[in-house]
């Protein structure tokens, strides 16, 4: 390893956490802002009664499910991503996979409220905790609702674990270049990492199993949030095609955030050396093909429930296809498929704006799949006479801009608090001989010799650093 | 032997009167939601008269349906219950208990019949309804679950009675506030465990179906098919 070249790269990824513009904080006064109205509007939702949001007879879940679905999609961003480069070693991950793991971990947390915000009685969401309870209940373990709180909880847990394995050197990096109540902060959180071999070791087994152990999770998980709605007998959820393409869907969506989380921090904090075009033309190919996937599964699932014909699928088919909900389905068919097909497969289109903007159009367009799915069809059940039409009121659109503001403040706030790009993985990626292809980059980087601790070359452990 | 209690409907003595909706909303504390709140689909009737129109004006014809919880042997809303709040009791009701359910609403949209009505707000009752409240039923606070239980609290006082004079019931000697209110006994109830019961024996009817039978919930209420109709001046 060329030593030369490590130190630039870690001042230039830790010079966000101890300079701080005055953008930082309008953008984290603005977002909190925005949090403490949804925080509001819940509160006045526990006060008045879950009526004050448009849910209504037959449409029983609205925004706050379609949130939950969403946000629970966009957690896919992280494991599934950076787990798999990791396991096939694709060297281009590197500045990536903190970016796209810090997005699960929040992405979860947020959509994991939506479960209990959409609650009656949000005060005994606890009885949905298997705890042995003086009545001797349990949760009824045959409800996809209590194996949502499994998946969701494992999820959660095992994405925690995943995002703070790999942080371990950085915060003892930080530790030994910081002071005062930053040094005890780190201190604590590295955990007494010195940087010997048997703990690069260790830390090297332990991402290989996290990163084994999370994708079926990643995978269950989404497939239990589809098992709500196709466990239930109602016209259009009940198909056994939701699991595969919840789980497409989702990936296609936490790509999209991904890039238009890389695009924000390459210019908010100056990362263009690190988040290169490269890695916005391969993550854009990735989001090709899950865009190809996904129109794949939706022409699937058209296309039985039009030939099978039968009248009560055929009332919901009809009523998205060219119905009162037809404008949604149409824009989300344009925002997912068309907008990100036509930039995406052209190379000359695959750039970062062109990321972004296709970006911006899955988000959209998946947020509105999420909506045509759960709202028509219980607006459209099997008796004409109970159907029914739903619309949201401001508490629940208070609730939602709030969680979309709660996920700029958070990761604001975990960006200042830990280098967003994993400075160990990246200087791991570093070329230990100076071939003639990445000399005139290493030059730019070259500057002084530095004495900090970095991983042995490419993963192979070697004897303690001199 | 345990009860089991059903209902079958006879469609051609229905004539879409609704004092079945008013007796159940006196019986059972279910509170009126006012104007604006029904407007918005808040509106809970654990019965209600299905109107469906057929032919074009002036040949108009009106079908009425009353549609109250189907009481399935299978029912879909049990299984997704995350707290058991809904469940089977001993004699095959599908019971809902207030005071376990969170307000997931998830049995509502699994239930096909759409019988099933949330309290969105805690209820209220427009003076004087509010001094005729049936002590012998709970009142449900908000965010909670609630459905036709065919008057549950009859059926308990009425079997305590019968136990206490160690004795069946008789058939006929028990009515939910429905049926005891239907002015031309279109809702027949009963225990369908008994060969002998009027209900029983309408339930093998050859007009009897049970409606969306091909879900297979299994419901417990039979409809009675009407007879074929024939106009006066057709003789």
């Amino acid at each position: 390893m060329n030593r030369t070249l490590t130190k630039p790269i870690a001042d230039d990824l830790i010079r966000p956490l101890f300079q701080t513009s005055i953008w930082f904080y309008a953008i984290v006064f603005a977002a909190a802002t925005v949090v403490a109205c949804g925080a509001a509007a819940w509160g006045y939702q526990i006060w008045f009664g879950i009526g004050v949001a448009g849910i209504r007879w037959p449409v029983f879940w609205g925004f706050y499910l379609v949130n939950f679905v969403f946000w629970i999609g966009i957690s896919h961003a992280g494991t599934l991503i950076s787990a798999i480069l990791r396991l096939v070693n694709a060297g281009w991950r590197r500045p990536v996979t903190r970016c796209a793991e810090a997005i699960t971990v929040f992405a979860l947390m947020i959509g994991a409220m939506f479960p209990i915000i959409h609650l009656g009685r949000p005060w005994l969401a606890f009885w949905l905790f298997p705890y042995p309870s003086a009545r001797d209940i349990w949760p009824n373990f045959r409800s996809p609702l209590a194996w949502d709180f499994f998946a969701i909880n494992t999820y959660l847990t095992g994405s925690v674990l995943f995002l703070f394995l790999p942080m371990i050197p950085d915060f003892a990096l930080l530790r030994d270049r910081s002071t005062g109540w930053r040094r005890k902060l780190y201190g604590f959180l590295a955990f007494g990492w010195r940087g010997t071999t048997k703990q690069w070791n260790r830390l090297e087994s332990a991402m290989q199993i996290m990163a084994v152990a999370i994708l079926p999770v990643a995978v269950s998980v989404h497939t239990i949030v589809s098992f709500d709605f196709s466990m239930a007998a109602v016209p259009m959820w009940h198909s056994t095609i939701f699991g595969p393409y919840f789980v497409a869907g989702a990936i296609f969506s936490g790509i999209a955030a991904l890039i238009i989380a890389m695009a924000v921090l390459r210019k908010t904090l100056g990362l263009e050396k690190y988040l290169q075009p490269l890695h916005f033309d391969n993550l854009g190919k990735l989001l090709l093909l899950m865009c190809i996937l996904w129109a794949y599964f939706v022409f699937a699932e058209r296309l039985t429930v039009w030939y099978g014909n039968e009248p009560s699928e055929m009332a919901v088919f009809w009523a998205t296809q060219r119905g009162a909900y037809a404008p949604f389905y149409w824009t989300m068919v344009v925002c997912n498929f068309v907008i990100p097909f036509i930039i995406l497969a052209n190379p000359r289109t695959r750039t970062i704006l062109g990321c972004v903007i296709a970006s911006f159009g899955v988000l959209i367009g998946m947020w509105l799949e999420r909506f045509l799915i759960i709202v028509p069809s219980l607006a459209h059940k099997q008796l004409p006479y109970s159907w029914g039409s739903y619309g949201p009121r401001p508490t629940e659109i208070t609730i939602m801009a709030a969680t979309f503001a709660g996920m700029v403040l958070l990761y604001a706030l975990f960006s200042k608090f830990v280098p967003i790009i994993a400075i160990w993985e990246l200087k791991a990626g570093l070329p230990s001989r100076l071939d003639t292809a990445t000399q005139t980059e290493a030059s730019l980087l070259a500057t002084r010799l530095d004495s900090e601790s970095f991983p042995p070359e490419s993963g192979a452990p070697r004897g303690a650093r001199p | 032997m345990a009860y089991r209690w059903g209902m079958a409907v006879d469609l051609d003595k229905c004539t879409g009167c609704e004092a079945c909706v008013t007796a159940c909303h006196a019986e059972n504390n279910i509170p009126t939601v006012g104007a604006g709140q029904a407007a918005r689909g808040r509106a809970m009737h654990w019965i209600r008269v299905e109107r469906y129109y057929e032919g074009n004006f002036p040949d108009v014809r009106v079908k009425f349906r009353p549609v109250l919880c189907q009481q399935c042997d299978n029912a879909p809303c049990e299984a997704v219950c995350p707290t058991y709040a809904a469940h089977q009791n001993e004699d095959g009701l599908n019971a809902q208990v207030y005071n376990r359910c969170i307000g997931t609403r998830y049995c509502a949209n699994a239930c096909s019949y759409n019988v099933r009505f949330f309290n969105f707000f805690n209820p209220e009752w427009p003076k004087p309804l509010h001094l005729q409240l049936n002590p012998d039923v709970s009142i449900r606070e908000v965010g909670v679950m609630e459905k036709c239980t065919f008057c549950v609290q009859r059926i308990k006082a009425a079997k305590t009675t019968a136990k206490a004079e160690d004795r069946k019931l008789v058939d006929g000697a028990l009515q939910p506030a429905c049926a005891q209110a239907c002015p031309t006994t279109a809702l027949i109830f009963g225990d369908l465990n008994d060969p002998t019961s009027r209900v029983a024996r309408l339930s093998h009817s050859p007009r009897g179906s049970k409606l969306l039978e091909d879900l297979g919930a299994e419901p417990k209420i039979t409809y009675l098919d009407k007879q074929p109709w024939h106009e006066p001046d057709t003789y």
